[in-house]
Order: C-alpha cells, then sequence, then structure tokens
C-alpha cells in the first residue's frame, strides 16, 4: 500500500501544480513539491525498514532456494484481466535500496532546484512526474505495469532537459537521449511479447491440463490464467525445469533459427534496458544527457534513471531467463569492461566539468553491469551496492557541479581554480564523493566495487560442461577481466583528483569571478542528506549488503540450478 | 449459399434505428437554421452536436438480435456488436467535431454545413454495418460525396475549392476501381452478400487436385482483391493512395479536416476489417492477402512518418501523421487476417480507432482555437503556447503523446494492443517495424511540444481565449484519453465482443 501512496501523492502534487496553482505562485509551487517529496522520502525510509525486518530478511533468504523473489507491500489488483494484465506492485530486497535512494534524490532535487524562478510550476510539476515513474518501475511486478512507467518517465525527463537545460545543447540531448532509450525499449518489449505468448500458449496447451494446474499450485492462485504479465507467472515459467523435473518449459521452446526463445531474445531485453543503464555501444546519450540537463534532473538521470535500464535489464532479463543469461552474459562482460576503462579514460580527457563526471558515470555503471555478468552471489550483491553507492554518490557530483557553475557560469575545468577557498563546503563534498568514486577502502564505492571485481574473478559458478555449448571459452577469462577493469579505478583516482585539485585548489581569481557567494542552507541541506547515505553504508555496509544479498539470492539460485534443456 | 435472413421486420427497424434519427436530425437542423435568428446561431450547432451524443446514447441500449441471425434488411447490415461500435464511435467522434466548428469563420453558424454533415455521418454508420456489395457501395458513396462538399464548403477560397476538386478525382477515380472489383467479386460467387461470397469463395477450386494453382479463378479474384484494396486504401489513406491527404486536410475547412480524419477513418477501418475477414479469410487467397495488407502497413507507416518530418504546416503534420497512424492499424488488420482466432487483432483494430478518433479531436480542438486566435497554422507560431494558455498546450501534448503512444495517454495502451496482436500472429517483425515507426513519429511530436513550451515569441503576453464549446469539447476528449489510457478495460472488452461477433 506505502508504494500506491508514494506514486499517488507524487501524481496528485503534479496535477495540483498544474491546475491549481498561478504561473507566478513560485513560492507555493516549490512548496507543495517539498511537501510531496518529503512525504515521499519519509515512505520510502519506511519502506526500506520495513524490508530490513530480520523476518523479511529471514523469509527471503529461505524462499531464495526455490529461485523466486520475496516481496513485501505487495498490491495486487486486476487492471486489464482479459490480458491478465494487473497492478502489482511489492518490494523486495534489490528494489527496497533503490527506493531508498529515489526518495533521497527526488528530495535533494528539489532543495537543490530553489533558485529555479522560470516557470517553477511546470518545472517542480514535470519533476514529481518523472519521480513517479521511475518509483513506478521499481516497484512494478508487473511487466506490462513496468513498460508503463519506462515509457512514463521518458517524457517529463524529455520536456526537463529540453526546457531548463544548458541552452546550447539542451535540445538535441534531450532528444537524443528520448530516442535513445525509445529504441532500446522496443526491442526489449517485443521480446516480452514473445515471452507472454510463448507462456501463455505453454500453459493453456489443451494437451497438457497439468501445466496451468501446477502453475495455480504453486501460485496458489486457483483462478491464476495462463496468460498473463504478471512477474510471479515468468517467474515460475522461467524455472519451470525444477518444478517439473527436468521438462522444458516455455521459454526452452525453439524460436528463430532453431535457437531457443531464452538465448535467442535474452541479448535483446538485457541490451534494450542496458541502453539506459549506459552499455557501451549505446552510452554517447548519456554523457550529452546529463550535461545538458539542469542539476536537479541530472542528479535524478544519473543518480536513479540509469539505474531503472540496470534494473529492468536484471530483473527481466537476468532473473526471467537465466539461459539466455548464462550464455550471452560471458560477451557481455566485455561490453562492461569497455564500459569501466573506456569511460574513465575519456573522462579523464574532458575538460568540461560536469562531461567528466557524465563520463564517471558511465565507468562506474559499467561495474553494476559487470558485477550482474559475475553470475554469482558476491559480484551481484556488489553489482546492487554499486547502484545505491553511485546512484547518491554522482548525485552528489552533480550537485557540487551545479554549485560551482552557478557562481562561475563557467564548466571549463583549466580556467577554475581556487574555489575550496571560496566554496569550502562544496569542495569537502566533491572531495568526498571523489573518495566514494575511486574506491576508498572504508567508504562505500570501496564496500561496492570490491565485491564486483572479487566476483568477477571467481567467475560464475557454473558448470560450463552442463552448458554443451560450442562456443563456449576453453579457459576462464573472468579473472583477467577483474584485472582489466582495475586500470579503470585507477583512471578514475586520477581524474577525480585532478579536477579537484584543479577547481578547488590554486589561486582564486577575483576578477574573472566576480561575487562569488557561499552556498545557501537548502544546498547545504542536500548535500549533507546526500553524503549522509553514503556514510551510511560507509557505516553500517551490513544492513544494505544483507538485504540486497536477500534479493539477489533468487537470481542467482535461478543461475546455478536452471538445467540446460533443449538448444 | 445458406446464409441466414433475419425476416423480423421490427430487427430491420431497430438496426437503423440511428441512421432514421440522424436523418430526422439532419432535417431539423435544416429548419432550425430558417427560423433561427443571427444573434443565437450558435443553436444550430448545439442541436447538431447534442443531437449525436443522444443518438450514439441510444444505440448504445438498442437489442442485438441473436448471433447466427444478425443479417437484417434482406442481408443489406449486419446488426452486431462490431456495427454498434463502430457506430457509437462515429457519432461521438461527429458530434465532437460539431462542437469544434461553432465558432469556425464561414462554416460554424449555418444549419446545411451541419446538415451534410450529419448525412456523411449516416453514410459513415451505414458503412460500418454493411453485409452486401450493394450497400458497402451505397453507404461509401454517401459519405464521400457529402465529404467533396464539405472539403470544398469554403468556396471563395481557393484552397478550400481545390481541395473539394483533389479529394472528389482522387475518390471517384478510386471508387470506379473498387466498383470494378465488386463486379469481378459478383462474376465469379454470383452473390453479392459479403457473408455469402466469404462462403462461395472458401469452396472455390484456387488449387487443382494435381497441386499447380488454376490461374482461371486465382487471378481475377487476386485482381479483385487489389482493386478493392484500392478503394478501401484511398479511403483511410493508405500508402500509395494517399497523395490526396495532405492537399485535403490542408484547404479543408478545419473542422471538417477533423471529421474526414476521425469518423471517416472509423467507419472505414470498420468496413475494411468486417469485409477483408469475411470475404478472404480461410480461403486460398488468405495468404497473400496477409502479405498484401502486411506490405501496405509497413509502407503506411513509413511513407507517413517519414514525410511528417520536413512539415512545417501543423495541419500538414497532423495529414501525414494521421497516414501514420493508418498504417498501424493496418498492422492489426493483417494480424487479425493471419490467425483463425482473429479476435485480438480486431479487437485491437477497434480499441486503437475509439482513442484515434479522441485524441485527434482533442488536436484539432487546439489547432482551431489557436487558428481562430491568430490565423496561424504554421508550427513555429506556436511558440509560447505554453505560456499564453498553459491549457491549450497541455491538451495539444496529451493529444500528440497519445498519437506517439507514451503513456499515461490511449495511445501506448492501443499500440500495445495493436503490436501484441501482431505478435501472436507471428508476425513479429512488422511488430518491430510498428514500433521502431512510432518512435521516427515521436520526434516531430516531440518537436511541436518543444516548440510550445521552449520556444519563446514576442505574443507570449497576448492570451488566447477559449469559448464553451471548445471547452467542453477539450474536456470531454482529453478525459477520455486518459481514462482509455489508464482504464482501458471496458472498452476494450467492448472491443473484444465486437471481433468475437463478426
Amino acid at each position: 500500500m506505502l508504494v500506491t501512496i508514494i506514486l499517488a501523492v507524487l501524481i496528485i502534487a503534479s496535477l495540483v501544480l498544474l491546475l491549481f496553482v498561478n504561473e507566478n505562485q513560485g513560492q507555493e509551487a516549490r512548496s507543495i513539491a517539498i511537501l510531496a517529496t518529503m512525504i515521499t522520502l519519509v515512505l520510502s525510509v519506511v519502506i526500506f525498514l520495513q524490508m530490513n525486518q530480520p523476518g523479511n530478511l529471514a523469509a527471503a533468504q529461505s524462499n531464495a532456494g526455490t529461485g523466486r523473489s520475496y516481496f513485501v507491500d505487495e498490491l495486487n489488483i486486476p487492471w486489464i484481466p482479459s490480458l491478465g494484465i494487473g497492478y502489482h506492485v511489492g518490494v523486495d530486497g534489490v528494489t527496497a535500496p533503490m527506493i531508498l535512494l529515489t526518495g533521497i534524490a527526488t528530495f535533494c532535487g528539489v532543495l537543490i532546484s530553489w533558485r529555479i524562478t522560470d516557470r517553477t510550476r511546470e518545472f517542480m510539476a514535470f519533476f514529481l512526474l518523472l519521480a513517479a515513474g521511475v518509483y513506478g518501475v521499481f516497484v512494478s511486478l508487473d511487466m506490462f505495469l513496468l513498460f508503463f512507467w519506462y515509457e512514463f518517465a521518458i517524457f517529463p525527463m524529455y520536456l526537463l532537459i529540453a526546457t531548463w537545460g544548458w541552452v546550447e545543447r539542451r535540445e538535441y540531448a534531450a532528444m537524443k537521449l528520448t530516442l535513445y532509450i525509445l529504441i532500446g525499449s522496443v526491442f526489449a518489449l517485443v521480446g516480452l511479447l514473445v515471452l507472454y505468448f510463448s507462456m501463455g500458449a505453454f500453459f493453456s496447451d489443451l494437451a497438457h491440463p497439468e501445466r496451468l494446474a501446477t502453475l495455480r499450485q504453486v501460485l496458489n492462485n486457483p483462478t491464476a490464467t495462463a496468460f498473463s504479465f504478471d512477474f510471479s507467472h515468468f517467474e515460475i515459467a522461467s524455472r519451470w525445469a525444477q518444478l517439473a523435473n527436468g521438462q522444458p518449459g516455455p521459454f526452452d521452446v525453439a524460436s528463430i533459427g532453431g535457437v531457443s526463445i531464452a538465448r535467442f531474445w535474452f541479448p535483446f531485453i538485457f541490451i534494450g534496458f542496458g541502453v539506459l543503464a549506459g552499455l557501451f555501444p549505446f552510452h554517447n546519450w548519456s554523457p550529452d544527457g546529463h550535461v545538458a540537463a539542469p542539476t536537479a534532473v541530472s542528479m535524478i538521470h544519473a543518480g536513479v534513471l540509469m539505474k531503472l535500464g540496470a534494473y529492468a535489464a536484471l530483473r527481466v532479463g537476468v532473473q526471467l531467463l537465466p539461459e539466455g543469461a548464462k550464455v550471452h552474459l560471458p560477451w557481455i562482460i566485455l561490453l562492461a569492461l569497455i564500459n569501466v576503462v573506456y569511460g574513465a579514460f575519456i573522462a579523464f580527457r574532458q575538460r568540461d566539468f560536469k562531461y567528466v563526471i557524465g563520463f564517471s558515470s558511465v565507468s562506474h555503471m559499467g561495474l553494476v553491469s559487470m558485477g550482474f555478468a559475475s553470475m554469482n552471489l558476491v559480484g551481484m550483491t556488489g553489482a546492487g551496492l554499486q547502484m545505491f553507492s553511485h546512484g547518491a554518490m554522482t548525485a552528489l557530483f552533480f550537485a557540487c557541479v551545479g554549485m560551482v557553475y552557478d557562481q562561475a557560469h563557467t564548466r571549463d575545468i583549466p580556467s577554475l581554480g581556487g574555489f575550496g577557498k571560496k566554496l569550502p563546503f562544496v569542495a569537502t563534498a566533491f572531495v568526498f564523493a571523489g573518495l566514494v568514486s575511486m574506491g576508498m577502502p572504508g567508504l562505500s564505492g570501496f564496500i561496492a566495487e570490491f565485491p564486483i571485481l572479487s566476483g568477477v574473478f571467481q567467475g560464475p559458478i557454473v558448470n560450463p560442461a552442463t552448458l554443451q555449448l560450442t562456443y563456449t571459452p576453453t579457459f576462464n577469462y573472468y579473472p583477467y577481466i577483474a584485472i582489466l577493469s582495475a586500470l579503470g579505478i585507477i583512471v578514475t583516482a586520477a581524474y577525480v583528483l585532478r579536477v579537484a585539485q584543479q577547481v578547488f585548489g590554486g589561486e582564486f581569481n577575483e576578477a574573472r569571478f566576480p561575487g562569488v557567494k557561499g552556498v545557501t542552507l537548502t544546498d547545504k541541506f542536500a548535500i549533507v542528506l546526500l553524503a549522509g547515505s553514503l556514510l551510511f553504508v560507509a557505516l553500517f555496509p551490513n544492513v544494505m549488503s544483507s538485504m540486497i544479498k536477500s534479493g539477489m539470492a533468487p537470481v542467482v539460485t535461478a543461475l546455478q540450478q536452471n538445467a540446460p534443456v533443449g538448444r | 449459399m445458406n446464409i441466414v435472413v433475419n425476416q423480423n421486420s421490427t430487427v430491420g427497424f431497430l438496426a437503423i434505428l440511428p441512421e432514421i434519427l440522424l436523418a430526422i436530425l439532419a432535417v431539423a437542423v435544416v429548419m432550425l437554421d430558417v427560423f433561427t435568428p443571427a444573434s443565437r446561431r450558435r443553436l444550430i450547432g448545439w442541436v447538431a452536436s447534442i443531437g449525436m451524443f443522444a443518438i450514439a446514447l441510444v444505440t448504445l441500449f438498442i437489442p442485438l438480435p441473436e448471433p447466427g441471425s444478425q443479417l437484417v434488411l434482406g442481408g443489406m447490415l449486419r446488426h452486431d456488436v462490431l456495427a454498434q461500435f463502430f457506430v457509437v464511435v462515429t457519432l461521438v467522434g461527429a458530434a465532437l467535431a460539431c462542437l469544434i466548428s461553432m465558432d469556425s469563420p464561414g462554416i460554424g453558424k449555418l444549419g446545411e454545413f451541419y446538415a451534410i454533415l450529419i448525412v456523411a455521418t449516416i453514410g459513415a454508420c451505414l458503412i460500418s454495418a454493411a453485409a452486401d456489395l450493394v450497400m458497402v457501395f451505397i453507404a461509401l458513396e454517401t459519405l464521400t460525396i457529402s465529404l467533396y462538399i464539405l472539403a470544398g464548403f469554403l468556396r471563395d477560397n481557393s484552397r478550400s475549392a481545390e481541395a473539394g476538386m483533389k479529394y472528389f478525382l482522387f475518390g471517384s477515380f478510386t471508387s470506379a476501381i473498387m466498383l470494378y472489383g465488386f463486379s469481378l467479386l459478383y462474376g465469379f460467387t454470383q452473390n453479392t452478400n459479403i457473408y455469402a461470397i466469404g462462403q462461395v469463395l472458401r469452396t472455390l477450386p484456387f488449387v487443382a487436385a494435381d497441386g499447380t494453382i488454376n490461374v482461371n479463378i486465382t487471378l481475377p479474384i487476386l485482381l479483385a482483391m487489389l482493386m478493392i484494396t484500392v478503394g478501401f486504401g484511398f479511403k483511410i489513406s493508405a500508402v500509395p493512395f494517399h497523395f490526396w491527404t495532405p492537399d485535403v486536410y490542408e484547404g479543408a475547412p478545419t473542422p471538417v479536416t477533423a471529421y474526414i480524419s476521425v469518423a471517416s477513418k472509423a467507419a472505414s477501418f470498420a468496413l475494411l476489417t468486417r469485409f477483408f475477414i469475411i470475404v478472404f479469410q480461410g480461403s486460398e487467397p488468405t495468404r497473400v492477402m496477409v502479405q498484401l495488407v502486411a506490405v501496405l502497413a509497413v509502407a503506411t507507416m513509413t511513407v507517413g512518418n517519414l514525410l511528417a518530418l520536413p512539415q512545417r504546416n501543423i495541419k500538414r503534420l497532423i495529414a501525414y501523421s494521421s497516414i501514420a497512424q493508418a498504417g498501424y492499424a493496418l498492422v492489426g488488420v493483417a494480424a487479425a487476417i493471419s490467425t483463425s482466432e482473429t479476435g485480438a487483432g480486431v479487437a485491437a483494430v477497434g480499441f486503437y480507432m475509439a482513442m484515434y478518433v479522441v485524441t485527434n479531436l482533442a488536436a484539432f480542438g487546439v489547432i482551431i482555437l489557436f487558428a481562430n486566435a491568430t490565423g496561424s497554422e504554421t508550427i513555429a507560431d506556436f511558440a509560447g503556447l505554453s505560456r499564453r494558455n498553459i491549457g491549450l498546450a497541455l491538451v495539444l501534448t496529451i493529444a500528440l503523446l497519445s498519437l506517439a503512444g507514451i503513456p499515461p495517454a490511449a495511445g501506448f495502451v492501443g499500440k500495445f494492443f495493436l503490436f501484441k496482436a501482431a505478435v501472436d500472429a507471428n508476425l513479429t517483425w512488422l511488430a518491430i517495424i510498428g514500433f521502431l515507426n512510432s518512435i521516427i513519429a515521436l520526434y516531430y511530436y516531440l518537436v511541436v511540444i518543444k516548440v510550445m513550451f521552449v520556444d519563446r515569441s514576442e505574443d507570449e503576453k497576448k492570451a488566447i481565449p477559449i469559448s464553451f464549446p471548445y471547452a467542453l469539447a477539450l474536456g470531454i476528449t482529453t478525459i477520455c484519453v486518459i481514462l482509455l489510457g489508464t482504464l482501458p478495460q471496458t472498452v476494450f472488452e467492448w472491443a473484444t465482443r465486437a471481433a468475437q461477433g463478426l
């Protein structure tokens, strides 16, 4: 129920802003927005604590053996019953941290946007709609609903960047971002439809009435229908081999070219969503989008929106098609490696302050994909942690960049300098975020990146012999990938230190930047909140890590247990 | 041939009750024109609009005969759920078109304008139910001839006159080709009832016993199929029969454009779906028919979208976009023909047309208001609209997002149903092309939205007034678009029942 309240609060608040607030009432618009995001932040914390209950964690852990996820705060209402579409929402160990992150990032986003005076009402309304879309994707347990929110988030994103973004690039960047993300989602959506129909045909097969009976029994729902977009239906279909003693499931049916549905459609779904996670070579929209967006939108964008892509790729791709994941992730990890190393090098080369952070997101999101591709519990838990850690960290980065830019009106790194003296608060926050970013031991970046790299080093706990593939690599190259990606982390340290030294260190040019003032209270509050959430992970790593582990465990079980059947 | 015709005259009367009421309404509107003083002439529009809303309501409550005995009036019409669905959609579209005509200069205060529009609607309603080649042709001509007049209604305006003439030349030419196709069908089956024709076609020996194709039968039937497709393709402005569309849309009075683009198109889709499925499905040429419709769909979507990209005039943009929209709906038709379970495809087409009617009328409502206030139809002049009137900007935004298929507007669900049906019918490639096309389309819709919200203009301070009928029409359409997009269940189930009762 809580997640539904969050969605309702955000949508109602944005409608109120658009319909009932006068265009000159900027202060009222800000108040409504801050009130709405404050409510959602509180509810997000409550949801996080609810998932953190020992009972729920234990239940999730014990459920993991069956390869099915355990959800709290579930709500399932029929929506288009004739097609098996329902309003089904819920939160598990992977999404609870994401909910918390979204709550923090949107609240801080409104705080950072306090100084926006051009059409405040519309800005806040679209910002809240964007937040609703983001929340919606994370909580959707119906695949149609997930797509609904996924595409819902795109349009406010476009308008926010195109209207309030950086004048020189905003229209180009907003359009590029929208088209990239939607083209990716098209392939994922078609793949999902193929899954839906093969699953429906499988369960409604009149020659095998026991299939539907088993489905209903496992779901504990005597009226479950064969055709459904519900996540639990897909989950059971993907785990059919375990449930029915090695019988091929609906996704093991031969598809185009004699390849099974799971193996054929996995890359389309994973990479289709991966576009939004900045997966190489489809990352190109992301730095442009980040740079062109207004500060609050960059924060949401790099902080939360990119996680939507990674999350959807995990949930729809890896979790529902483990057979496909095992075949394709071993080469997709190479793309992730390019992300990590290439992104870091490009970031090093940038002169524009904001582009540095934009490319650093590409690099860090590569670590998330890499964690997924490790296909073991350590690496995947690390990926989940990295999603949270990078989200809060990059939001903090963009907030700092925005504050410097607002004062200096340039983002050209060589011409900046000495801002540490004028904006000590911002400088401290930036250096802190930088330390997180380069994986300083004891901080949240390290807590996330270390398990990813050690998970990749271990490699997937899948017996290659059972895969029966002609193209299984003859040697385990995963350790080399872990070693190579460490290179990206070294370069990260280099560019973070360079930027910190050139922007905040050195002599301040009073003539070039007259009238630089300190940051406002709202800005400070936002910075403290973001830094505080990073510190929380650093000080109590076990809280988040055990929760994410409970959410990732079913995925790993699915990856390890699924017997190869069919092609 | 063994088709059962319902001889009950009460059922026959009820089947054409909407058309009878419309005829009375047309006469009433003309009478009213004579007796209404110049100061109160908006009354005519109100009567036409409310009258058609009321008739739509009546249609909802007309009892349908049992399945199996739905052919009425000597087999001329089939009184089924599909007909009922499209009659209601057409009537609602026509009533909304009347609402947005009221302040349009040169047409809004004239009784004969509304009367002709109502006569066109009679044709559109009959098309949705037509089950006989004769009826199909008469109904199509009733609709089309009325539309020729409406398109050229502003006869002193050279563009309007040109639009009417162009529409007429194109229309009569394609009508003739279609009629030739009908006569071929009749010649080979000795029937004019399309249900009977379908039965005969399924028994014709297209493939001889030794496996060779019987050219003497196959060739003429394929030819008839092509010719009929030409006629229907013109009505829904499918590529390559679309050349009239941009010029007529641009030249005709904007409320007429709105009417042509929705009511006429929805009714034509009802006919096309019924005709293709009943006549050609299950017989040997089905495969060819699927290929033909699929190719038509791809061409229509792609050409419509690509030609929309460079447009500067909003009416031309909507014209090309409406070509593309017809292409999406054709995907559903192809899906419906290619499987024996036609339900999903036809239901998707029905839902899509319902959502398309309200969406396009919302867009045209804003365009008319804007043109009345500023005298401009150029996209660049929409700059700053969000500052001049945020309500208008939001309505147009929602309408364009719906056409582009972005939630929570109705287009998202509509496209989802269509392409889902295509995947179900093993036309996955067609679904992918459809989705990719909707992204091309998103580009030019977003450009318009960008102009409204981002670009500045010197006229920003000049507010745009909205009069009551327009506020009503925009309110109804916007609420319908959002409701169809978020709670599509009721309408979709209705469309599904329509599809199953075909």
